[in-house]
């Protein structure tokens, strides 16, 4: 089922085209990441499914609803880029306010700052926490109610690693229930195995949108072969193999993705001399490069 | 509509965590009772209801202080929840402005109300503690009470409608004070300048009786002491007749706040977050 589509939008302030006719989809239970460098639209993208900011063109479609109609509003969870509260107010005080405005129970609300870690700071004043500390209540209140779809922007901004860990734990529980979850973010090395599909923007446009071995694919990114080798035996088969000799036993190849059985043949076939090998395929922040036009990195 | 509810819940007590709640009731309850005891006719006076003494004085400073509370209630609404971030957020949950705005209006109403209640309270206290209960009327005191409320209304609906049209709450503080002042103050002195300007011309027949009551300042003060009258505006009194009136009174008190909040539910729906 279609949790949220975008059809052909675009977003122009003024002279400056920030969202350029993107088309997007995100299907119930499926976890997609928004990347892009700064400026990119990914906020823009995020306010428009909202009806934060109206769209100059195209089309969104939300659970059926208008972006921005109560009905859309109350299935869809949110957490600003930058998010605030009432610093005055404590967090269990701001989170059953939300609960209220959701019609949500306010004792899930205060599972759920337990949920986030923040148990022991529940009946704190917000003005006294620290910025992870407030990200998990920004991240408390857009889990409110089970939304339909869940829009996170940049949701692990200011969390510890470790915290991280548990925020896609979240995430992962939020999906197998059924919730649609965008979310943009910087932090690729988390991305990569936690989320289905990764879509790229960059100036406002598309340019890639597909789970992580597609991309591969599609990129031919050179896949890294890393071959540890007897001492004596390394100049031989650097003659005969190829690549770069990184020290006394190891040895740097790569090559193309479908090439990549080959060349492992070739290297078995190598026998007793060969000690390891580590295969490594193109990472997301190559893909990540390759995509947003950013191709720094030599072939 | 219960969401009306919530907002304004979560707003009482947000004007009570930040002191608004205090500083308006210490404002009202400070200067009322320093009026009452320092315009106290000696117990005894011939004739003059102690009560109605206190009310005359109490106007004269509602006029400036209740206005000055609602406008400093709500000059802060929107744009400073749109400034620190709060209200993009509030606008993805399942309300409408409208309810937002209304739900603020409720709170702030109710603040205002109660600071009111609390200065006019203790007038009543202080005069029945010297005078005893037997002679008072009571009914100028409640006259007070509801048309301060309208007048405070008034001022809140202004400052949410600023609050909505500017993006800073620099700026919206900034504008408030000058209504304040212009209402207050400005407006009557350049209304006396027209009448001595006009000598008792047309403009003093037709025109002044209505300019008069359309500030809503000058309305409350009209209603709540019209023998005593403004003194600075007294010369062009005889000629406002009807529309100066208190019909005319009447009317300027319940349009402002109408309008106002109107206008400012307008102002709300542009606003981007
Ligand atoms: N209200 C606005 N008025 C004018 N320009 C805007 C506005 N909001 C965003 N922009 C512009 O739109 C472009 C996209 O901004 P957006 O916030 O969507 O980027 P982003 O991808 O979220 O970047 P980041 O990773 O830094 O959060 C930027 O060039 C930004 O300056
Ligand atoms: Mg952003």
């Amino acid at each position: 089922m279609t949790a949220l589509l975008l059809e052909n939008v675009t977003k122009t302030f003024g002279k400056l085209a920030a969202v350029r006719g993107i088309d997007l989809k995100v299907d119930a239970g499926e976890r997609v990441a928004l990347l892009g460098h700064n400026g990119a639209g990914k906020s823009t993208s995020l306010r428009m499914v909202l009806g934060l900011t109206p769209l100059t063109s195209g089309r969104i479609d939300v659970l059926g609803h208008a972006p921005g109609s109560r009905a859309a509003r109350a299935l869809t969870g949110y957490l600003p880029e930058n998010v605030a509260f009432h610093a005055a107010l404590t967090a269990r005080e701001q989170l059953h306010h939300f609960a209220r405005l959701k019609s949500v129970k306010t004792a899930l609300a205060d599972e759920l700052l337990e949920r986030v870690g923040l148990g022991h700071a529940l009946n704190r004043r917000i003005r006294t926490y620290s910025k992870g500390m407030r990200q998990r209540v920004g991240l408390a209140q857009a889990l409110l109610g089970q939304p339909a779809l869940a829009l996170l922007d940049e949701p692990t901004s200011g969390l510890d690693p470790i915290s991280r860990h548990d925020f896609y734990d979240i995430v992962d529980d939020l999906a197998k229930g059924g919730t649609a979850v965008l979310l943009s973010s910087h932090a690729l090395t988390d991305l990569e195995t936690r989320t289905d599909r990764i879509a790229i923007m960059s100036k406002g446009k598309l340019v890639a949108n597909a789970s992580l071995p597609e991309l591969r694919a599609e990129a031919r990114l050179p896949v890294r072969l890393e071959i540890t080798t007897s001492p004596d035996a390394t100049e031989r088969i650097s003659a005969s193999l190829g690549g770069t000799r990184m020290n006394g036993q190891k040895l740097w190849l790569t090559c193309k993705q479908d090439e990549k059985m080959a060349r492992l043949g070739q290297i078995l076939a190598l026998g007793g001399a060969v000690r390891d090998v580590d295969v490594t395929p193109a990472s997301l922040e190559e893909l990540y490069r390759h995509y947003s036009g950013h191709n720094l990195e030599a072939p | 509509m219960l969401s009306v509810f919530t907002i304004a819940r979560q707003e009482l007590l947000l004007a009570r965590r930040n002191m608004w709640v205090a500083t308006s009731v210490i404002l009202m309850g400070l200067f009322t009772t320093v009026l009452t005891l320092a315009g106290d006719a000696p117990s005894g006076t011939l004739g003059v209801d102690p009560l109605l003494v206190a009310t005359t004085s109490i106007t004269t400073l509602s006029v400036y202080l209740v206005p000055l509370i609602g406008l400093l209630l709500s000059f802060d609404a929107i744009s400073g929840e749109s400034e620190r971030g709060t209200l993009a957020l509030s606008l993805t949950y399942p309300l409408s402005r409208g309810e937002i705005l209304l739900g603020k209006f409720l709170a702030h109403f109710l603040v205002l109300g109660f600071a009111i209640a609390v200065g006019l309270g203790l007038a009543a206290v202080l005069v029945i503690w010297k005078h005893g209960m037997e002679d008072l009327s009571f009914a100028p005191l409640l006259k007070l009470f509801v048309t301060a409320q309208a007048l405070g209304a008034a001022f809140l609906g202004l400052g949410y409608l600023v609050s909505a049209m500017v993006r800073q709450t620099g700026v919206a503080s900034g504008i408030v004070i000058i209504i304040w002042l212009v209402s207050v103050v400005l407006y009557d002195l350049a209304l006396l300048g027209a009448l001595v300007a006009d000598n008792g011309g047309s403009f003093t027949k037709n025109l002044f009786p209505f300019l008069l009551v359309a500030n809503p300042a000058d309305a409350f003060r009209l209603i709540n002491m019209p023998d005593v009258s403004v003194p600075v505006l007294s010369s062009g009194l005889g000629a406002a007749g009807g529309a100066s009136g208190l019909a005319g009174q009447v009317t300027s008190l319940l349009l402002w706040p109408f309008t106002t909040l109107f206008a400012a539910w307008l102002a709300l729906r542009k606003v981007e977050p």
